[in-house]
């Protein structure tokens, strides 16, 4: 036996930049938590070259997922051609030669920053969004001991007192993003900073979505037909933000999650926050081809 | 001929709450040797005793919250079986929250001191599932009220009460889901007498109207002989004296005892 037979050969760089050995952790937490939808499991968060809260989990996964049949295409805020979205586009593509896309249909792999597309995810896209803090009880309960205890209790009294305080000093539940859904009856999740709008579009879809935080070190799932409901009172409906009458003052398209832009004159102006669907509707309009798929909002309103 | 009387007939009545033998120590320290207690529905059982005679850490047994080295404890209710020392952390959660109420010396202890008090009562049924928010607000009204609590306060945090307020909602939030036993840990001490007056009033309202059963402790034996039924006197972790309060107030055997009653006179 030689020293040389028991050692790996040497490899210039890891496939998709993370090392075999991270990828396969990453895989197995997954798995775990796929098996159980919106518990939070702890992970080895690697160092990758970028900033920690700048989308280092979300970057983690998509990494431990990427290979080269793969299509990907990356949004932050909605947009694709943010510095941040372009950089890890950028990155994701030289580390593996993986394609990019902007278009919604054609990705394979979609990593997000705060917002769901509004074009349907199908059962063979996977969408990665990037979770600056993953705990939901933070907020009630400072002590990550004692909310790990309250997730094994599914003690969630706290957070529907959050929701009550609420509505007695503002008249209406204000939590904009970040909204506590209970994923598969059992788990309080955060389903990332995406706003109250996006938030429907996790419940039984087909997609699977990983929610990752980097920083924190933690990751959860919604696997693919799995029940996400924002906690809502029986009495006080969940309302989504009141987009659904606003028009895309550049591409014209309207009823869907807007970007209000506030003018010199004290006005607004509203922009569609999903810039690829605005970029498909104005070229719809100018007759050049483009697919717009079938959208979770049909003038404003949820479809089922 | 028999002549057949009329005699009522005696029910025999279960207690509600049977403690046998709870001893808990913290290190060399013994804070309770074989305390035994049974209590009765509708009942009210005064614990008093000097500061570190174990009174406290006797109610925090019988709140679950301590889980003593020896001892058992059974609460005679439907689904509850057992000896409740034994039950699981969610087992016992549930249980305080549905069917225990506490009110705590500290107000900090028991409230959200920054949440509205209505939002403090809210949560016990929260936790026991209620979801419906207008029924919320009704059944936190009327914990409040009858904790004689002024309604158009109600959506004031507790930081901002005084600490009668602050004891009244404490109150309210422990008999929103009108527990079986409610316990009482020094619910009046740190208010000056007119108020601890008034908290005292609610307190034996509420028991006359609604017959909660009570185990109070305090080492104010006024407090003790003005809502209590029964007395038990608790030193060095013992129980050295136990009867009718009357019979304990006038006519005290333990000279434990005979020296607290003479040191209140």
């Amino acid at each position: 036996m030689t020293l040389k037979s028991l050692t790996r050969a040497w490899e210039p760089m890891s496939y998709g930049f993370l090392d075999g050995s991270a990828k396969r952790e990453i895989r197995r937490k997954m798995l775990k938590a796929i098996a159980v939808p919106g518990c939070q499991i702890p992970y080895a968060s690697r160092e990758v070259p970028m900033a920690r809260g700048w989308g280092t989990g979300g970057l983690q996964i998509s990494c431990t997922l990427i290979h080269p049949a793969m299509r990907i295409k990356v949004i932050d805020q909605g947009a694709d051609d943010s510095v941040n979205a372009a950089s890890i586009r950028n990155f994701l593509a030289r580390v593996s030669g993986a394609p990019v896309t902007m278009d919604t249909l054609q990705a394979d792999l979609i990593q997000s920053r705060h917002r769901i597309p509004e074009e349907r995810l199908r059962a063979d896209q996977i969408l990665v969004l990037q979770v600056p803090n993953p705990e939901p009880l933070r907020s009630v309960q400072p002590n990550m001991s004692i909310a790990r205890q309250m997730h094994a209790d599914a003690d969630y009294g706290r957070m529907w007192l959050q929701l009550y305080e609420q509505i007695v000093r503002s008249g209406r539940v204000m939590q904009g993003a970040s909204y506590p859904s209970l994923v598969n009856g059992r788990f309080v999740m955060t389903p990332s900073p995406i706003p109250r709008w996006d938030v429907p579009k996790l419940n039984m879809a087909q997609h699977l979505t990983i929610l990752s935080a980097g920083r924190e070190k933690r990751l959860y799932a919604v696997p693919p037909f799995t029940r996400v409901a924002p906690l809502v009172f029986d009495d006080v409906p969940y309302r989504v933000e009141d987009h659904g009458h606003l028009t895309c003052q550049r591409s014209g398209a309207a009823g869907y999650f807007m970007n209000e832009i506030p003018q010199a004159d004290g006005t607004s102006t509203f922009e569609v926050s999903d810039s690829e669907l605005g970029v498909k509707t104005i070229r719809k309009a100018e007759g050049a081809p483009a697919h717009i798929g079938r959208t979770w909002y049909e003038n404003g309103r949820l479809v089922q | 001929m028999t002549l057949t009387l009329d005699t009522p007939q005696l029910v025999k009545t279960q207690p509600l709450l049977v403690a046998r033998n709870v001893s808990k120590s913290y290190g060399a320290v013994h804070a309770l040797r074989d305390v035994s207690a049974v209590v009765y529905p509708g009942e009210v059982l005064g614990i008093v005793g000097e500061s570190g005679s174990g009174k406290s850490t006797f109610l925090r047994c019988l709140n679950l919250e301590e889980t003593p080295d020896s001892g058992s404890y059974t609460l005679d209710l439907p689904d509850v079986q057992g000896n409740l020392f034994d039950l699981d952390r969610y087992a016992r959660r549930m249980l305080c929250a549905t069917r225990i109420g506490i009110v705590y010396q500290n107000p900090h202890l028991g409230l959200l001191m920054h949440h509205s008090s209505s939002g403090n009562v809210a949560e016990r049924l929260l936790v026991a599932g209620e979801r419906r928010f207008a029924v919320l607000r009704d059944k936190a009204s009327a914990a409040l009220d009858a904790s004689e609590f002024p309604l158009d306060r109600m959506d004031a945090p507790p930081v901002e009460l005084s600490g009668g307020m602050q004891q009244r909602v404490q109150l309210a939030k422990a008999i929103a889901l009108e527990p079986a036993l409610l316990l009482l840990d020094e619910p009046t001490t740190g208010l000056d007498v007119s108020v601890q007056a008034l908290v005292l009033d609610t307190l034996k309202r509420l028991q006359q109207d609604r017959r909660i059963t009570m185990v109070i402790v305090s080492h104010d034996l006024g407090v003790i002989r003005t809502l209590s039924d029964r007395v038990m006197v608790m030193r060095r972790g013992q129980v050295v004296e136990t009867g009718l309060a009357d019979q304990v107030f006038q006519d005290p055997q333990h000279a434990y005892t005979q020296q607290l009653v003479h040191a209140k006179l």
